[in-house]
């Protein structure tokens, strides 16, 4: 099957057009999560994703529909978490991700919920995706995109040096609040394609990729965006050539090799 | 001309001590006011005091029309930059000019140029800020804070770890500023000798203020005499 033929399908098309654009926004939000040290905070929105989207079908609801607004709840806890030295962040942040798998299992259990494939929520399936979600997937990526680089100075500014952004009087609560809640959209909608367990390295691995090689932020944060589209194509295509590959897992695995690539010509760059 | 009024500003951290306790004073435009004191007389406290960095316990801390908090550039006394930060020089100086709108004007990349030129870091404006040495990375954050500098300019420490040479030029470029541009300086400074040489007014902090008033006034004063006699070197 060639590469022309696979993407003549429907089911390949949605699944490249919500790719894309996940991996595009989550490249450009990964290079500030990995730089303020906010790497497990995307880890811990997905597993809250789990458990609202469990809540969600117990109550009937469509999943999406429950899980962006509690998500969203979630990351401003989180930053909040972070923020405060008082608390150790990392240590809150795996302590609400593993309650939240255990009362989405709970949920999904007592509510005879037989028909849902718990390793599809684990681990995304990102080729039966429907046209509705693709839909929802178009309008989040546009709202995440537009903010992103209207917001791009004084994000990097928050990201840089946030005393200074706020000696100057910028409002950097407010941009963390920005950053933390696109995070929460593009990890919902992304959840569907890699699951809850895979959808953090599509944050995290593009930003440390990028920054093997380059030195400025501009040049990380499209170096990031191609990177992470690319290691998702290799993905989807690697799983249509090889029966029964995961693609949510071909893709971490192609963004893997990546970063292998980038940190082996960034060592022969610096010598 | 009154820039910035403190009245009775008290500050405490979370576990109670008391670091700035009732000081007033006010800046004026074109003031070179060194704040000097013992370590842990809450200088550096005052200052994210007045930048709005650390909440206020009492007091106020109030702007003069048409001064306002975006006109202040600061010079932080360290800034924790990750190691692997990925920034050029050029973007780490632009982002001095963000408060002016969502994208850098044609203006503030000249501005940003300017100041390159000015603290001698332009042709390092390709560079990466995390493999300059701490004397250039420090040129870079002044670059930064002017910049953001339309009236004020608030510097923490700003010699800790720089060699004599590039302290003295340091100097004679703040005060060079502070005459042309009539540019305010605040500054928290250890270094008493250069402080009461440049500023025309001292603010000597011990938790409150213990004097505060021109540079002559503070030479004559006993603080003033006990203080830099200690500072002297032998």
């Amino acid at each position: 099957m060639t590469i022309m033929n696979m993407f003549s399908y429907g089911f390949m098309q949605r699944a490249a057009i919500v790719g894309f654009l996940v991996a595009l926004c989550a490249a450009l939000l990964g290079v500030s999560l990995v730089l303020k040290r906010y790497s497990m905070i995307g880890d811990g929105l997905s597993h809250v994703g789990f458990g609202a989207m469990a809540l969600g079908v117990a109550l009937g609801q469509a999943p999406l529909y429950v899980a962006i607004p509690v998500v969203i709840v979630a990351a401003f806890l989180l930053l909040r978490i972070s923020e405060n030295s008082n608390i150790r962040g990392d240590a809150a942040i795996a302590l609400i991700s593993s309650s939240s798998i255990a009362v989405g299992l709970i949920v999904i259990s007592l509510s005879g919920g037989v028909n849902i494939d718990i390793s599809e929520w684990m681990f995304g399936t990102i080729l039966s995706i429907t046209s509705a979600e693709v839909y929802a997937c178009i309008a989040v990526s546009a709202v995440v995109l537009i903010l992103y680089v209207l917001c791009y100075n004084k994000i990097f500014a928050v990201t840089f040096d946030e005393k200074f952004a706020a000696a100057t009087g910028l409002n950097t609560k407010l941009y963390n609040t920005l950053i933390a809640l696109l995070t929460a959209m593009v990890i919902v909608v992304g959840m569907r394609m890699m699951g809850t367990l895979l959808i953090s390295s599509l944050i995290i691995f593009p930003a440390l990729t990028a920054m093997r090689v380059f030195k400025s932020f501009r040049s990380v944060m499209i170096c990031a965006a191609c990177v992470s589209v690319i290691g998702v194509f290799a993905g989807l295509i690697a799983s249509c050539a090889i029966p029964n590959l995961s693609p949510g897992a071909a893709i971490v695995v192609a963004d893997l090799l990546l970063f292998l690539c980038f940190w082996g010509a960034g060592k022969l760059v610096r010598r | 001309m009154k820039l910035i009024e403190l009245k009775q500003v008290s500050i405490s951290y979370d576990h109670g001590n008391q670091a700035v306790q009732n000081v007033s004073f006010s800046v004026e435009s074109g003031d070179y006011l060194c704040i000097v004191g013992e370590n842990g007389s809450g200088k550096s406290t005052l200052i994210k005091g007045l930048l709005g960095l650390q909440p206020l316990q009492a007091g106020t801390v109030r702007f003069i029309p048409p001064m306002s908090r975006d006109q202040i550039g600061y010079l932080p006394q360290k800034v924790q930059v990750q190691r692997d930060f990925p920034a050029s020089v050029r973007e780490v100086v632009l982002s001095g000019c963000l408060r002016r709108g969502l994208f850098y004007s044609r203006a503030d990349k000249q501005t940003a140029a300017e100041n390159m030129q000015l603290l001698n870091i332009f042709q390092l404006r390709d560079q990466s800020y995390r493999e300059l040495s701490g004397g250039q990375q420090q040129r870079v954050l002044l670059a930064r804070a002017l910049c953001a500098a339309g009236k004020m300019l608030v510097l923490d420490e700003p010699v800790t770890g720089l060699d004599p040479v590039v302290t003295q030029e340091l100097y004679a470029l703040l005060k060079k500023l502070n005459r042309s541009r009539d540019l305010t300086i605040v500054m928290v400074s250890h270094d008493i000798a250069a402080a009461v040489q440049y500023a025309n007014k001292i603010l000597h902090m011990d938790q409150t203020v213990r004097f505060f008033g021109t540079t002559q006034d503070y030479l004559q004063s006993d603080i003033g005499k006990t203080f830099l006699g200690r500072g002297r070197p032998q």
